[in-house]
């Protein structure tokens, strides 16, 4: 791995805070794995391991005034947005003291007091919610951005086209993040695309697109620092394709048949969290008492959040019409 | 098992990959599970020592099943943590309200409200048994029958005759009123049906007997069958015949009272079970314990009174029916068979119809069938 | 114009009354922008925003590509983010392309994410038959919106309710669904020079009577009130109720006068099968039950899809003779 071309500055603090974040991103997806397996968390539930260089390279670049909106696999985007472990954990319990009262589960969490915009279930859904938010910005004169996070499945939909083509013709400040993972669900890129270059096809619509190694973190940071910056400064929209991998199932229920073992373990054998400690290792900056520390730190917040979920209670079965709509002030 | 998805309910073992004594760490890959999606590998969230292997191959277990026991460093419990409760806070659904009662207004429900006006009664004379005195079908039913309800309940406490005779007289004016009768009667030789009954009730004790009464509703049912236009409901204006053949019983109550409760299905019943049934009317409507569907179901009436030495009966026709058949008395009289005269048990068989709806020429058919099936008894 | 103690009225057609509701809304609130296909150079499918490029500029007369999912979803955005946009879909018919956004997000938004954020956008859209537009043009599906819970929908059958509808929308927190009747945009009358904002969730008892209730709306109401004319004639007082909203519908109006009448029939627009009638009618036998004389009538289109032909397209939807004849069965008259 080279070193990156542009500043961030990698002090140690800051590449503990990157390995931090993602090692907590990794634990906490394992827990929710084990938990699911035991029935506490039910419906569908997307784990993110292999690609939390993405979330976490963009992710902190963002300021908290700016937008969010991710996926159904955004577990990794809202704990690194300081969406709080308790609170994300209570939600994929269906307990009301989740973020969402419980109602979304792991596939809705919302969290306004970080401008976390969902949680989206419908792939590509998400895409002309987040113009609507930067229109809004745009409108006013601000300039607030919009990050949208989205996989490379949803550029076969027509809401991504309709939404690149809005973006680019109306200059909205909209910073389109897609996690290219290869695998939508169960279909490989190959399969479903003419076009495999994705940023291409943003490109296309006249937005200024690159591709990032998705599982080089610094990477990911480096190029998010300058687009961030880009959106901010022109108002325009910009395109960051990261070519990344996703190391479990698609969500809990898939036997994979769609893809080889060989294949998983070689993307394993260079996946982030592992190719950053090895060279942050023999680049002598970080020591294994860092490390201790870190999964130390994550394991008492990791079983805090369980206790918070498991002590969490059930919305009342009287408050289920609640807020469909607003109510009305008494 | 662990569960790995929202429909799923159980897997099957196909693979161990670690047996009794390997050590084993959280994210180990420990088994191969079989779903209806596939194979799916298992991973292990415990650090220890595989102690024992609950679970065999190839065996189908539900979710929540222990397939291992793990012994693990800090001599914690192993295995799965028991799942939720599956009982969750159930709530009423919400009450739809319906408007409040208009006042001076009685609720009165379509069906009763049909049925009233078929068969002449007077809803405001009814008690609604009803939420806050609605009147339901089985309100108007059980006027019909004269007979008092208590207030909330359902069952009668008696017969109310003054009632019952109120009943009677609308229904009948009405009837003479609105029904253009005609008559038909017929004198059958019913020598075989008593000759078989003889024969069968030889056997029998008193109380398991068959009358004549059961061959006459049984073959006036069965006549019923084929021609339709003495089977059924006469209202607004048209004639419904009806699907099924519940006959009438006319029944006198002592004190002056007469009822004509059905017997459902009559033509599909043998003749044991009519019998049985008959008896059971009877004794019922007797004590005032009649109920409503048995009033109001009857879709022809068959009127004996044989029984008090009368030869012939033209009956009244209960409105909304269209036909009553009358039995006399089974008389041994001189009849012509083969050209020489001898003792034959003859019965006169009556007709009073609706010619609205039917004719004599239809009406003499009926007739003729009925008097046709008697000559079969053991067939009825 | 007068400007006496008595009420100013000035002539009006539905298109200009809604054009000024739009005008109207952009004047008193900064936050609201219209976005939809044609609205600005071309002046509205309909020629309802005729002019408006000209006075508000084109980042208040947003105009888009064809792209209904884009910018509905945009609009969705748009409102949560602060805004107070008002989406135009031109025609009932393009909204099925919307339709994800429409549910998914903007009717679902406030109750999935534990009431944090919700979605205060107004989408507008023509709808209906009779002007000879085929299958795929002639819709009337706010029946269908109106099954789902998070928003509202409404149709201002009236130059009023065109007029002061808008801005009470604009006003709520919740998405909400105008649906403009095609055949209403050229109705002309007479409105208050003063006419301003009315009440979104109330019907309207538009002619009193006390034979039978005709429950309908939208562009429904005028051949409705029409056929209570004719049913005058022969001595049958029929009570119109324009229904206004749709969602939520106005129980207490409808079973007052159904408790009054004893008698309805439902003039609904959208197909027979599962429709807003039918959800009338039900509500009406849960809540109205003991009062009824005589079953529910309902007239609706037939179960086609609209042809072209003028003589086919008329008998597919509901006409005065058809509301006649079936407030006289109610009646048990021929």
């Amino acid at each position: 791995m080279t070193a990156p071309a542009d500043k961030p500055h990698l002090s140690r603090a800051h590449a503990l805070d990157l390995l931090r974040h993602m090692i907590r991103i990794r634990r906490f997806e394992d827990k929710c794995a084990e938990l699911y397996t035991q029935e506490k968390i039910r419906g569908f539930m997307h784990l993110y391991d292999g690609e939390e260089a993405v979330a976490v390279g963009v992710i902190p670049v963002l300021e908290r005034r700016d937008r969010i909106v991710a996926t159904y696999r955004e577990h990794g985007h809202a704990l690194v947005r300081g969406v709080p472990m308790t609170t994300t954990l209570a939600e994929m319990y269906g307990k009301q003291e989740g973020c969402s009262r419980g109602r979304g589960g792991s596939m809705h969490l919302f969290d306004r007091a970080s401008n976390f915009y969902g949680g989206n279930a419908i792939v590509g859904g998400g895409l002309p919610v987040s113009i609507g938010l930067a229109l809004a910005d745009h409108m006013r004169g601000d300039n607030t951005i919009t990050a949208c996070f989205f996989g490379e499945g949803a550029v076969a939909e027509g809401e991504f086209h309709e939404s690149m083509n809005l973006a680019a013709l109306w200059g909205l400040p909209v910073l389109f993040v897609c996690e290219n993972n290869r695998y939508a669900m169960g279909t490989a890129l190959a399969l479903s695309e003419s076009e495999t270059d994705i940023q291409r096809k943003a490109a296309c619509y006249r937005i200024a697109s690159e591709a990032v190694d998705g599982m080089d973190v610094v990477a990911v940071e480096a190029a998010a620092r300058r687009l961030v910056h880009a959106v901010r400064e022109s108002g325009k929209p910009h395109f960051l394709e990261c070519r990344t991998y996703r190391l479990r199932a698609h969500s809990m229920f898939d036997a994979q048949l769609y893809r080889d073992k060989a294949e998983i373990d070689t993307w394993r054998s260079k996946e982030p969290i592992v190719r950053f400690q090895d060279w942050l290792e023999s680049n002598h900056m970080i020591h294994p008492d860092d490390l201790a520390r870190i999964e130390d730190e994550v394991a008492a917040e990791i079983a805090d959040a369980v206790a918070f979920a498991e002590a969490g209670t059930w919305e009342p079965v009287e408050q289920l019409t609640r807020f469909t709509i607003a109510e009305k002030a008494a | 098992m662990p569960s790995l998805g929202a429909d799923m309910e159980a897997g099957t073992l196909v693979e161990w990959l670690v047996k009794p004594g390997d050590q084993v760490k959280r994210g180990d890959i420990v088994a191969v599970v079989e779903t209806q999606k596939g194979a799916i590998e298992i991973e292990v969230f415990e650090t220890g020592q595989v102690e024992q292997i609950l679970v065999g191959l190839h065996a189908k277990v539900p979710v929540g099943t222990p397939l291992a026991r793990i012994r693990t460093e800090h001599e914690r419990k192993g295995g799965v943590a028991p799942a939720p409760p599956r009982t969750m806070p159930s709530a009423a659904a919400p009450p739809i309200t319906a408007i409040p009662r208009v006042a001076g207004r009685v609720r009165v429900s379509p069906a009763a409200r049909k049925l009233a006006q078929m068969s002449g009664v007077d809803l405001a004379a009814v008690t609604g048994s009803g939420a806050d005195g609605t009147i339901v079908r089985a309100d108007v039913a059980r006027s019909l029958t004269g007979v008092a309800v208590r207030a909330e309940g359902k069952r009668a406490i008696g017969l109310d005759l003054d009632a019952m005779r109120t009943a009677i007289a609308a229904a009948m004016a009405r009837s003479k009123r609105e029904i253009p009768h005609y008559y038909l009667e017929h004198q059958v030789d019913v020598t075989p049906s008593e000759a078989w009954l003889t024969h069968t009730n030889a056997a029998r004790p008193p109380d398991n007997r068959l009358l004549f009464g059961a061959l006459a509703i049984k073959s006036v049912a069965l006549a019923a069958q084929c021609f339709p236009a003495f089977n059924g409901f006469y209202c607004d204006g048209k004639f419904e015949p009806a699907s099924a053949v519940h006959v009438g019983m006319a029944i006198a109550i002592r004190g002056g009272g007469l009822a004509a409760p059905a017997i459902h299905d009559a033509a599909e019943l043998a003749l044991d079970e009519l019998m049985a049934r008959m008896r059971d009317l009877i004794q019922r409507t007797r004590a005032g314990h009649i109920r409503s569907s048995e009033i109001a179901d009857s879709t022809i009436t068959v009127s004996s009174l044989g029984e008090r030495g009368i030869e012939a009966l033209y009956g009244i026709i209960y409105p909304p029916q269209v036909a009553i058949v009358g039995f006399g008395k089974v008389v041994v009289r001189p009849w012509v068979v083969d050209g020489a005269i001898g003792p034959r048990s003859v019965v006169n068989i009556t007709l009073s119809a609706d010619h609205r709806v039917s004719d004599g020429h239809a009406g003499a058919l009926f007739l003729a069938e009925v008097g046709k099936l008697l000559q079969e008894p053991e067939k009825l | 114009m007068a400007q006496t103690a008595a009420v100013a009225t000035i002539e009006v057609t539905y298109r200009d009354a809604v054009r000024e509701a739009i005008r109207d809304a952009l004047n008193r609130d900064n936050r609201v922008f219209l976005m939809g296909e044609d609205i600005g150079r071309y002046g509205g499918c309909y020629a309802v925003s005729k002019g408006l490029l000209a006075e508000f500029g084109p980042e208040r007369i947003r105009d888009t590509p064809l792209s209904e999912s884009g910018f509905t979803g945009a609009g969705i955005g748009a409102a949560m983010a602060g805004m107070r946009p008002i989406v135009e879909l031109m025609t009932v018919n393009f909204s099925l392309l919307a339709l994800d956004q429409i549910l998914n997000n903007a009717a679902t938004i406030r109750h999935m994410s534990g009431n944090q954020f919700g979605v205060p956008v107004v989408i507008r859209m023509a709808t209906g038959a009779g002007r000879q537009l085929a299958a795929q043009h002639s819709h009337s599906l706010e029946g269908w919106y109106a099954h789902i819970p998070g928003i509202k929908v409404l149709a201002p059958g009236t130059l009023e309710d065109a007029r002061g509808m808008l801005w009470t929308a604009l006003q709520d927190p919740d998405p909400v669904l105008i649906f403009e009747n095609v055949m209403l945009y050229n109705m002309t009358g007479k409105l208050a020079a003063d006419a301003g904002p009315v009440d979104i969730d109330k019907a309207a008892v538009r002619r009193t009577g006390r034979d039978i209730s005709l429950i309908t709306y939208g562009g429904s109401l005028w051949k409705t009130l029409d056929a209570a004319a004719a049913l005058a004639a022969e001595n049958i007082d029929a009570e119109v109720i324009d229904l206004r909203s749709l969602r939520p519908l106005d129980d207490a109006t409808i079973m007052a006068s159904v408790a009054k009448t004893r008698r309805a029939v439902i003039v609904d627009e959208g197909w027979r099968s599962g429709s807003l009638s039918a959800e009338i009618c039900t509500r009406i036998v849960e809540q109205a039950f003991w009062e009824l004389d005589a079953p529910i009538g309902r007239v609706c289109s037939e179960e086609a899809p609209i042809p072209y032909p003028r003589h086919l397209e008329n008998a597919a939807i509901p006409q005065v003779p058809k509301i006649v004849a079936a407030a006289k069965a109610a009646l048990g008259r021929a």
